[in-house]
């Protein structure tokens, strides 16, 4: 019994003697894998052996679990594994590549994804908007919720807090102040959708009521056709880009409320991957709303028509990047190099 | 024994599955820690340098006009903001943070994550972060048993533990000691052998003694010696047989 398990010993260490000598196998394996993984190698030979190197990887695991399950040994080559694994599976990583993906590809499809959304949030953003003008026309003294003492003075002196703007704060200031503000209240209405909607649904509401009660009150005193002046070079974009991360915001709501078959956070996850992208499209175009809120429409100096044109124009724009036909050129020459 | 970390199992078409250690939420705020200090001393260097520069003399005081505000305030702010999905991005799911604690952001089929998804992790630190010290994301990761925050909720991402190509080294010495020990021993007594100049002096004598006796039990020399005459008895111990 004793000469047995003796004996058994002996063989296991053996055993694992010869496995850790092949140490170095595993160790060009690896580097091969890293090669491979970042694009740093395009020779077939090379992307043939690391077939090899799994399966060889695959084998020394197995035996490793079995001899010596609580060993670095054991760690170190599940970790390898997984390198060998998800290169082979995954492919190399270029970030070029995955940010184009993420722009030409992902962006067109999640947004077209979010279709009946946007319509939705948009149709909650006009009836805030419609709420906020009522209650402000019906009752002037409620402005006191939706605007500052100064602000309210400024109007009822006949002129808008937006005027002489320029003389206080420059514009680059002015800009990054507008476009982190309005990159955070974006990323706010859609993370907020966490909260099963309803930290979206309170965004745009309260974004909604504002600019309707702010129009409402500037109306009374025969500011609206001035403050349309201000906001139309930048608002076109900044109001559909708010939309369209409520939008998100909800489709993350509704994961979460009407889960499918694979559960909740399984349902939560696919509509944030599916989404997450526009978000990245909205914060982007949300710098250049930034941009034309501090240096174009404070400045009495760009006439009505060329803010027109600049605020549709950056609209269209917008609706050419998110619909994928601002690079569909790309896409095209992409398919025709495949070819 | 402990427990084993909790890992996540993939399927691979060799039968043997691909098994991931999930990173806890000590590891990961080690990393963070680390990363936090990078990306602050990196925008605060910025910040000092373009402002002395600015200013042409060594003052600090802000500039406040534009061009201060482009060159000095926008950048540094920028590092400290972006650090993680640049990096993130850049690295393939690490950061200098993620890989001095020996761990790494990874999809649930094993594979780096897409840019969609590190952004999109990214983004949800806004509620992780929440209300301050990243408490929704602690307490989140505490309560799930892969260790998850909001943001990878969301990316269907995991953090987990992977061993780097240095520990090779210690494995081929491990290989060479596999005498009177076992695997776990033999890489035991080539990693204090390894770090025996680094440690210090009571702990290199009470860390033989321990394996000593752990493998020799009553048939150990434990009699009293200088710190040359124990590194000795544990070199025979891992001398192949």
């Amino acid at each position: 019994m004793t000469r047995g398990a003796n004996n058994n010993g002996a063989r296991q260490k053996a055993l694992a003697a010869a496995l850790l000598g092949r140490t170095q196998a595993w160790q060009e394996a690896d580097r091969r894998a890293a090669r491979l993984a970042h694009g740093r190698t395009d020779d077939t030979a090379d992307a043939t052996r690391l077939a090899d190197d799994y399966r060889l990887l695959a084998h020394d695991l197995a035996r490793a679990r079995a001899l010596m399950p609580a060993s670095r040994t054991r760690e170190y080559l599940e970790s390898a594994y997984a390198r060998v694994h998800a290169t082979l599976h995954h492919g190399a990583w270029d970030v070029g590549s995955a940010l184009r993906q993420l722009f030409l590809i992902d962006t067109p499809a999640a947004v077209r994804w979010l279709l009946p959304y946007l319509a939705w949030a948009t149709l909650i953003f006009v009836l805030a908007a419609a709420a906020g003008f009522a209650l402000v026309h019906r009752y002037p003294e409620l402005i006191a919720l939706f605007a500052s003492p100064d602000m309210i003075a400024n109007v009822e002196s006949g002129k808008l807090w937006t005027q002489g703007l320029l003389n206080v704060v420059p514009s680059s200031i002015l800009s990054v102040q507008i476009l982190s503000k309005n990159i955070v209240v974006s990323l706010f209405a859609y993370c907020l959708g966490f909260l099963f909607g309803l930290g979206t649904l309170y965004i745009l509401g309260l974004n909604g009521l504002m600019l309707g009660a702010i129009f409402a009150f500037v109306g009374a005193h025969g500011l609206a056709g001035e403050l349309f002046r201000f906001i139309i070079a930048h608002g076109c974009v900044e109001l559909s880009v708010l939309c369209l991360s409520g939008a998100a915001g909800a489709a993350i709501g509704e994961a979460l409320i009407r889960p499918g078959a694979g559960g909740r956070l399984d349902s939560f996850r696919t509509a944030a991957l599916r989404t997450g992208p526009v978000l990245i499209a909205c914060a982007l175009l949300l710098v250049g709303t930034g941009l034309i809120e501090g240096f174009i429409s404070p400045d009495p100096r760009f006439s009505l028509p060329t803010r027109i044109l600049i605020g549709v124009g950056y609209w269209l724009l917008m609706v050419a990047f998110l619909s994928g036909r601002l690079f569909a050129w790309h896409a095209r020459r992409a398919a025709v190099a495949g070819a | 024994m402990s427990d084993p970390p909790p890992g996540v199992s993939i399927d691979s078409v060799t039968g043997i599955d691909v098994s991931l250690s999930v990173a806890g939420p000590g590891a990961r705020s080690y990393a963070f820690i680390i990363d936090w200090h990078i990306r602050l001393i990196l925008a605060l260097a910025w910040f000092v340098l373009a402002t002395l520069l600015y200013n042409g003399s060594f003052s600090l005081q802000p500039a406040y006009a534009p061009s201060w505000f482009v060159l000095a305030l926008v950048p540094s702010t920028a590092i400290y903001l972006l650090y993680h999905p640049v990096l993130e991005l850049a690295m393939r799911g690490r950061t200098p943070g993620k890989r001095s604690a020996g761990i790494r952001i990874v999809t649930r089929a094993g594979g780096p994550p897409g840019a969609g998804a590190l952004l999109v992790r990214n983004v949800f630190r806004l509620i992780d972060s929440l209300p301050l010290m990243y408490g929704v994301g602690l307490t989140l990761m505490v309560l799930t048993r892969e260790c998850l925050r909001c943001g990878d909720m969301a990316a269907g991402t995991l953090v987990v533990y992977e061993r780097s190509a240095a520990d090779t080294e210690l494995l081929q010495n491990a290989a060479r000691r596999v005498g009177k020990l076992d695997t776990v021993g033999a890489e035991i007594a080539a990693d204090l052998l390894e770090r025996w100049t680094s440690l210090m002096p009571a702990a290199r004598i009470r860390l033989a003694r321990q394996l000593l006796e752990r493998y020799l039990g009553a048939e150990a020399d434990l009699s009293d010696g200088d710190e040359l005459e124990w590194r000795s008895r544990l070199e025979r111990l891992a001398r192949p047989e």
